[in-house]
C-alpha cells in the first residue's frame, strides 16, 4: 500500500513537469520566452509548497526553515523575470531581498536559542 | 548558442529548486527537514544565476549575477547552521528513528 501511494506520486510530478514543458509551443519563433513563463509556474509551486509549511508547521523552528527557504526562492523569481522582460533591475531587487533575508534568519535563530540579543 | 546552454542551466536549476521543496513537505523532522532543503535550493538557484549570466554576457546584470552567487554561496550555510543550533538549544525533538545525536553528547562531555 504504502509503495504505491509512492508510485503515484512519482507519476503525478513526472505528469506536472511534463505538461508544464514539453507542451506543444504555439510558435517557433518566441519559444525562449513561452518557455521562461512556464518555468515561473514551476517556481510558483515551490512558493506554495512553503507557504503550506509555514502554515501547518507543528514547531516554530519549522516556520524558520520555510522563511529561509523562501527568501532564497525569491532570488531565483527576480532572476528569471530579469530575462524576458528585458530589464536588468529585478537583479538588483534580488541582491537586495537576498542581504535581508539573511540578516532575519541570523535573527530569528538567535531568537530560538531563547537568550537576550545581547548574549 | 549561449541562449540553449542557459536555458538548459535555468531547468536543471528549477529540477533542484523542486526536489528541494517537495523534500521542505515530505520529510518528518525538523533537521532532515532543514539538510534537504537548504543544500537543494541553493545549488538551484546558483543554477539560475548561472542561467541569466550566460544569456547577459558580460553586463552589468551579468556580473552582479555572479556576485549573487557568490553571496548565497557564502551565506546559506551559515544561516542553515545557526537555525540548527537554534532549533536545538529551544528544545526540539529528534525524530523517533534517528540513530546518533552528537551535539547533545558534546554537551554532556562538556558540561
Amino acid at each position: 500500500m504504502r509503495r504505491l501511494r509512492y508510485f503515484i506520486g512519482l507519476i503525478i510530478i513526472i505528469l506536472i513537469f511534463g505538461v508544464i514543458i514539453f507542451y506543444p509551443l504555439p510558435s517557433l519563433l518566441e519559444w525562449q520566452s513561452v518557455l521562461l513563463k512556464r518555468c515561473f509556474s514551476i517556481l510558483f509551486f515551490c512558493a506554495l509548497f512553503c507557504l503550506w509549511r509555514i502554515i501547518k508547521g507543528p514547531t516554530p523552528a519549522d516556520r524558520a526553515v520555510a522563511i529561509d527557504i523562501l527568501g532564497i526562492l525569491v532570488l531565483g523569481f527576480c532572476a528569471i523575470l530579469g530575462i524576458p522582460t528585458g530589464r536588468d533591475w529585478y537583479i538588483d531587487i534580488g541582491i537586495a531581498w537576498a542581504l535581508q533575508s539573511f540578516i532575519s534568519t541570523l535573527a530569528l535563530a538567535k531568537y530560538l536559542e531563547g537568550r537576550n540579543f545581547d548574549e | 548558442m549561449n541562449e540553449t546552454i542557459g536555458m538548459f542551466f535555468i531547468i536543471v536549476g528549477l529540477t533542484f529548486d523542486f526536489f528541494g521543496c517537495l523534500g521542505l513537505i515530505r520529510l518528518p523532522d525538523v533537521y532532515n527537514r532543514l539538510q534537504a532543503s537548504t543544500k537543494c535550493v541553493t545549488l538551484g538557484t546558483c543554477s539560475i544565476l548561472l542561467g541569466l549570466f550566460l544569456f547577459k554576457g558580460f553586463t552589468a546584470a551579468g556580473i552582479k549575477a555572479i556576485l549573487c552567487i557568490l553571496f548565497i554561496i557564502l551565506t546559506a550555510p551559515v544561516s542553515a547552521h545557526a537555525l540548527a543550533r537554534g532549533a536545538h538549544k529551544s528544545g526540539v525533538k529528534l525524530w523517533g528513528k534517528s540513530v546518533c545525536d552528537k551535539y547533545a553528547e558534546d554537551k554532556g562531555v562538556n558540561s
